[in-house]
């Protein structure tokens, strides 16, 4: 066993609203600057949809992540032999298209037209060119569910949906639609890393953190196309190749990254999860239907003495210990298993998690004659004009999971390769949850109905509570348990504290290239 | 309220229904809107003598299930069962209008009520403006109020109407309407309804016609009405306020008044009276399109009314403006018959605009004058709302940037100059006349229980009775600056108070005068507490209200235990200590006191609901009897066909009004066009703001269905115009799986500034934004007054200007020039 520790948020989707603050947050902070305009380290994407850049997930064309070669794995698209032959020309790059060409308005017309019939008004022009442009696409372009014939049909998780259920998705007395907010995922075993022909690219071994050396990036972009998720981006101002840090200058002070800090649903959890190293390899190769279960094993348990002998003898802090006892993440994810990775099967081992959302019943439609309405109506009345009514009707309080308005294969896509069972008793707890605060609160559901409801989800009324209280209630310390670094090995790491504070700053510390090497 | 007999203070025992009680049963007449059908329904009756004679009688609860069509064994045509498609308010009949299946609402309406009993009451709806933009936005209220009363949910702790609206105001509303409106120095003010002002100012009545064309109304002397025509009787009933006031400068038609020998203020009222009496005086509402009435000043503040808030922006272009403008409507074949018909509208009304603005918006792209205003992080303000309870500073972090100043600052230089110009031109002391309607909280309010016009002769005009109140004030222009840096001692007499409530504040005032807290102005051997910084006019607002000081708040209640004859005083218990000053909130946001003021019970550290004060404390509600009314009585809701809760259908685009111009030559897709809230902006603000703009598609689409679009051809990301008679906007569409047939969305509100294009549709002219292609209509039964709930009160009650009722013709744009 070979114990480590990494920090890992937890994601709760019911309780996402879509608001892009925590986007907002974190182009503030990190990516305001030129060259990296285009950037979104944190973005939302609404699902079905494409996402950023456009169909991301979309293997065929990016090439991201590791593929199964008989036992081993392999990089996709940019793995080291295959970078030496492409290392001047990367056909498997996304393009600013894909993204957006970042724009802005040319203000100064307000001010500076000649008088006339008309009020000036400020066009659209390029950041990049400076010249007037039609803007096409955007960090969020398919935000709810705009442009949904060109996007939101052509999400890649639609695939193995009938045509009849995908149809469903698409009418307007049927469809929901849910907000997948995204970061680095923070692989444990990360398709950038593994790429970059440099070596400038890192885990931290303190926390799992993968960050790129910004003085040994040599701007190859082999990592923008490894990374399955696309959030590495290539700055075109610097020449280097940059990505969401999950604020370590801040997480270090003990401070919530910005993305979490400013959520407005507190849908984030952060929290220390331990694994064991020696699995990475092993898991990361297992068959398809293994690799989420496989993935969870890897997770261990905090309080086993086992493995904190262990962590010990690696060198995991005993601050770090006591946090990951009081981790929400590892509550989540491993002890009430309610949360899932994001595409598994991209194999990279990625230690964020999501809580899929329990979308609204099914809705059906109900045909009506109404040919001869109008002619009972007032003449100045408006009526429905169409031959059919929506019908949310359910025989139960609650719908069961399988009326839920996406398809089962549709969350199964997304978070466990494909594998149904996966997500739906993941479902059917939170279900379960429901319906016994229902019965605690109200009372009007039966007692029967609740037991068996736990039973089958391997639930008690405490850890039914238990996870109510996280989801609902819990305050800002009990979403973000963080041990801050201990300051003696923040002076380690710095070597010279006192000659480089207050000038160069984080990240360019000479000697720190050998941690990527 | 209290179950008690006023008279001999017995308890009594109300009858729900007297159902069991009586077996007379009355034929009652129920009139069902959208199938324009009316039936009759038997309902229990009672007889009951009264000094007038014996007069039949039931209850509110037997007509509203007579209403509702609920079949309780009684004769008449009462619906055959859920399923009777033509009987109204059944499931099945709702499908008619909505589209939603009877299984459907009948599940949510089994599970609404079984909810609600199980939990004592929670079930909630929350509601936003979104209602108060359709043109029978009162009766979607009361359907939900309704709801919630029928199942016990009203003033409950989870359960009730939440409205989130006019959440913009300052909680502590009792210290600074005070401050705000100048009553620390004088009593009246000029506190303008703006939905009427702007309907009638900007001409938009000239395009309306009489309001039963498109409102579903009985026929009746009552319907058989212009809206500009109701609006003038409700301003000289004094229910409605209308500046300016009178034909005459009141400055100068009070020197008439003393040259003429009047002696006193008494005097000046009394000549005024009689001049408006004898019809030599004429209200400004009578003519507004004569030149002597026009408003000729205007200064914008805390909004962006030219495109923002102003619905019809393209009349306000051309009427009030005299610039460009894309309106094609014509004037309505209805004329009004009491208001002063001119064949030509005039157009440019206004002289002057100037916004204080920290934004370049629309607004003040189109003011003469433009004062830059210091944003939240360079002043001292207070910000709170009445339904989350707590009270938070907005403080200065950096220095106003580059020439502007706080709004404060502003408006204390602008009293400045004033007084410095007046020394000159109004050296002298003035007298002037204020007319305002009847106020809701005061004894007006129940002083017309029938409508009596006294400008016709059917009454006696009485101010502040059956017609608005008469007040003279002193106006000395040369004082204004002084008055406006210093709290006036008039407070010290007067006490103050809102919403029904009142206390003395003689001891909190002197505190600041004397301690050394506070700063203070010394004038003519005065000394008052000084407003002169705006941190010293947030101190002057948490000192001087039941919210934030807490001795206040027990005198507070203590009064309203006289008043009410409850206990009352056990929840101002706990907040004598409470004293929150302006540096207090820079430290934390505070909660502030449960008081008075407001309806919420918050001891305890409960969560505000509103109306849970008067629910569990028994005070009455601010209604004409003290209850909540199920039943309206009064004339023009009976006239309206409005006097129980009813369904009116939303009227047809051809009735509206909206397209007879543009669909002149023929037909085409009429989409209903919906403007509501922007899931990036609060209304203008942040609209461009570049990282929106960047999250929005880079302008504000307009939003359509996937069958829509491609049956005009329209894809994804295309130019669209969007238009009707009164305006255009071009944008980009997007195409959505999410929006209904029928139906398109441009979120409000683009602003002028950013990536508007020329309209083709126009001939090249410039488009407009959201409000380009809407037309004020106002439902006149809003206007009514001196009736309890329905008296006038500053930004809670009269009409609203609805929008939602909208449509528009969309079209592809095959070039786009800007």
């Amino acid at each position: 066993m070979d114990v480590r520790s990494q920090i890992s948020m937890v994601f709760h989707l019911d309780k996402c609203i879509g608001c892009h603050t925590c986007s907002i947050a974190c182009k503030n902070i990190w990516t305001d600057r030129k060259g990296a305009e285009y950037m979104w380290w944190n973005n939302v994407e609404t699902k079905p949809g494409t996402g950023y850049p456009s169909k991301w997930e979309n293997q065929d064309i990016y090439k991201g992540g590791w593929e199964k070669n008989g036992g081993g794995i392999n990089l996709k698209g940019a793995g080291k032999p295959k970078s030496l032959t492409n290392i001047f020309h990367n056909p498997n790059l996304p393009v600013i298209d894909d993204y957006y060409e970042p724009f802005t308005y040319k203000y100064l017309d307000l001010i500076e037209s000649p008088s006339g019939n008309d009020q000036p008004t400020a066009r659209p022009i390029s950041m990049i060119t400076g010249e007037p442009m039609d803007i096409k696409m955007g960090p969020n372009w398919d935000d709810d569910l705009s442009g949904s014939p060109d996007y939101a049909r052509n999400d890649s998780n639609l695939e193995k949906l009938s045509p009849s259920e995908r149809e469903a998705m698409f009418q307007l007395e049927r469809m929901a639609f849910f907000y997948l907010p995204r970061i680095c995922n923070h692989c444990l075993n990360p398709a950038c890393v593994a790429s970059c022909p440099s070596g400038a690219i890192y885990k931290r071994g303190e926390d799992g953190v993968v960050l790129i050396n910004q003085e040994v990036c040599r701007g190859w972009r082999m990592c923008v196309t490894a990374c399955p998720y696309k959030k590495t981006y290539y700055n075109w101002s610097t020449g280097k190749s940059e990505k969401c840090i999950l604020c370590y200058p801040r997480i270090e002070a003990g401070h919530a990254p910005a993305c979490m800090h400013s959520c407005v649903g507190r849908i984030r959890y952060l929290g220390v999860m331990l694994y064991d190293a020696d699995q990475i390899e092993s898991v990361a190769s297992a068959d398809e239907a293994d690799v989420v279960s496989r993935q969870m094993n890897m997770i261990l348990d905090p309080f086993d003495p086992e493995v904190i002998a262990s962590a010990k003898s690696n060198g995991i802090a005993d601050s770090t210990m006591h946090a990951a006892q009081y981790s929400p993440a590892y509550k989540f994810v491993k002890e009430w298993n309610l949360a899932l990775p994001l595409h598994p099967e991209f194999r990279t081992l990625p230690m964020l998690f999501y809580v899929p959302p329990l979308l609204p019943v099914m809705a059906s439609v109900t045909q009506v004659d109404n040919t001869r309405q109008s002619e009972k109506m007032s003449p100045v009345a408006k009526h429905w004009p169409d031959s059919w009514l929506y019908d949310t009707s359910t025989k139960e309080l609650f719908g069961s999971i399988d009326e839920a308005r996406f398809p089962l294969q549709y969350m199964a896509n997304l978070f466990s390769a494909g594998d149904t069972a996966q997500v739906g008793n993941r479902l059917k707890k939170l279900m379960a949850v429901r319906l016994h605060r229902r019965q605690t609160t109200v009372g009007d559901v039966s007692e029967d109905t609740v037991k068996m409801a736990l039973a089958d989800t391997g639930l008690t009324p405490q850890l039914a509570d238990d996870i109510y209280y996280l989801t609902s209630l819990a305050t800002f310390d009990d979403r973000f348990v963080i041990p801050a670094a201990h300051r003696e090995q923040a002076i380690e790491m710095m070597e010279f504290t006192g000659d480089v504070k207050g000038s160069t700053g984080f990240g360019f510390q000479s000697g720190s290239a050998e941690r990527g090497a | 309220m209290k179950l008690e007999n006023a008279v001999d203070d017995q308890p009594y025992d109300p009858v729900l229904t007297l159902l069991g009680r009586s077996n007379e049963i009355a034929l009652t007449s129920f009139t069902e809107f959208g199938l324009d059908k009316t039936v009759h329904r038997g309902v229990p009756v009672m007889r009951v003598e009264t000094t007038d004679g014996p007069v039949t009688v039931t209850t509110v609860y037997d007509l509203t299930m007579a209403q509702y069509g609920v079949d309780r064994g009684l004769p008449g045509a009462y619906p055959r069962d859920y399923g009777d498609k033509n009987a109204a308010y059944t499931p099945a009949w709702q499908e008619l209008f909505t589209g939603v299946a009877s299984d459907t609402v009948l599940q949510f309406a089994r599970e609404w009520a079984s909810t609600a009993e199980a939990t004592g009451g929670k079930c909630m709806i929350i509601i936003g403006a979104g209602i108060n933009h359709w043109y029978h936005g009162n009766l979607m209220y009361r359907a939900g109020a309704m709801a919630l009363m029928l199942t016990g949910c009203v003033g409950k702790n989870g359960g009730g109407l939440n409205h989130y609206v006019g959440q913009e105001k300052l909680a502590p509303m009792d210290s600074w309407g005070a401050i705000a409106f100048g009553k620390d120095w004088q009593s009246a003010v000029r506190l303008q309804q703006t939905p009427l002002w702007h309907y009638i100012n900007t001409c938009q009545y000239r395009y309306d016609g009489q309001f039963s064309r498109y409102n579903t109304v009985p026929d009746n002397e009552l319907t058989r009405q212009h809206t500009a025509d109701e609006i003038y009787k409700s301003v000289r009933m004094g229910w409605m306020p209308f500046y300016p006031q009178f034909a005459q400068n009141t400055l100068e038609l009070c020197r008439e008044a003393i040259d003429s020998g009047a002696t006193d203020d008494d005097g000046i009222k009394q000549y005024v009276l009689n001049k408006l009496k004898s019809k030599q005086l004429e209200y400004s509402v009578s003519d507004p399109d004569a030149e002597h009435n026009f408003p000729r000043v205007w200064y914008i503040w805390r909004g962006n009314a030219i495109m923002g808030s102003m619905k019809g922006h393209e009349y306000c272009l051309k009427h009030y403006l005299g610039t460009h403008s894309n309106a094609i409507a014509e004037d309505s074949e209805d004329h009004t018959t009491e208001v002063k018909w001119h064949d030509v509208a005039p157009v440019g009304k206004m002289d002057l605009i100037v916004d204080l603005n920290f934004r370049m918006d629309s607004s003040a792209l189109y003011s003469d004058i433009v004062l830059p205003a210091a944003s939240w992080y360079e002043k001292a303000d207070l910000n709170s709302t009445d339904l989350h309870s707590f009270i938070h500073p907005l403080s200065a972090a950096i220095p106003p940037v580059w020439e502007s100043k706080t709004d404060w600052n502003i408006f204390r230089d602008l009293a400045k100059a004033t007084s410095e110009a007046a020394v000159k031109y109004f050296p002298e002391p003035q007298k002037d006349v204020v007319a305002s309607p009847i106020a809701h909280d005061s004894a007006g309010e129940i002083s017309q229980p029938v409508i009596k016009d006294w400008y016709r002769g059917e009454c006696e005009a009485v101010p502040g009775r059956t017609m608005h109140g008469l007040t003279v004030v002193d106006r000395d222009y040369t004082k204004l600056y002084d008055k406006f840096i210093s709290l006036g001692d008039r407070l010290r007499t007067t006490g103050l108070g809102a919403h029904g409530n009142h206390y003395q504040c003689e001891d909190a005032y002197d505190e600041m005068v004397a301690s050394n807290h506070f700063a203070v102005e010394r004038q003519n051997g005065n000394v008052y507490p000084s407003l002169k910084e705006d941190e010293w006019a947030a101190n002057a607002v948490l000192h001087l209200s039941t919210l934030t000081n807490g001795v206040l708040n027990v005198r507070a209640y203590r009064n309203a235990e006289r008043r009410t004859g409850l206990d009352l005083v056990d929840l101002g218990a706990g907040s004598e200590d409470v004293r929150i000053r302006f540096a207090d909130l820079q430290a934390q946001p505070r909660r502030y006191n449960t008081s008075p003021l407001w309806s919420g019970v918050m001891t305890g550290g409960r969560a505000y609901a509103p109306y849970t004060y008067n629910v569990e404390k028994l005070i009455p509600w601010r209604t004409l009897t003290g209850r909540q009314h199920f039943y309206l009585d009064h004339e023009m809701y009976l006239a309206y066909g409005e006097n129980l809760p009813t369904y009116k259908p939303s009227p047809k685009p051809e009735a509206y009004g909206d397209l007879k111009q543009t669909l002149k030559d023929g037909d085409a897709r009429i989409l209903n066009c919906l403007t509501p809230h922007g899931k990036w902006h609060i209304h203008s603000t942040y609209m461009e703001n570049h990282r929106m703009l960047t999250l929005s598609r880079g302008c504000e689409p307009v939003w359509m269905s996937e069958v829509d679009a491609a049956d005009l051809g329209i894809q994804d990301n295309d130019w669209v115009e969007v238009y009707n008679d009164h305006g255009v906007y071009c944008a980009r569409a997007t195409v959505s799986a999410r929006i209904p047939k029928g139906v398109c969305i441009v979120y409000h509100v683009p602003e002028r500034t950013v990536g508007i294009p020329k309209s083709q549709v126009r001939g090249g002219k410039r488009a407009g934004g959201h409000n380009s292609f809407t037309r004020i209509h106002l439902k006149p039964n809003f206007l009514a007054g001196g009736y309890g709930q329905f008296t006038y009160h500053f930004n809670y009650w009269g009409p609203i200007a609805p929008n939602r009722d909208t449509h528009v013709i969309v079209k592809r744009m095959d070039k786009v020039v800007f």
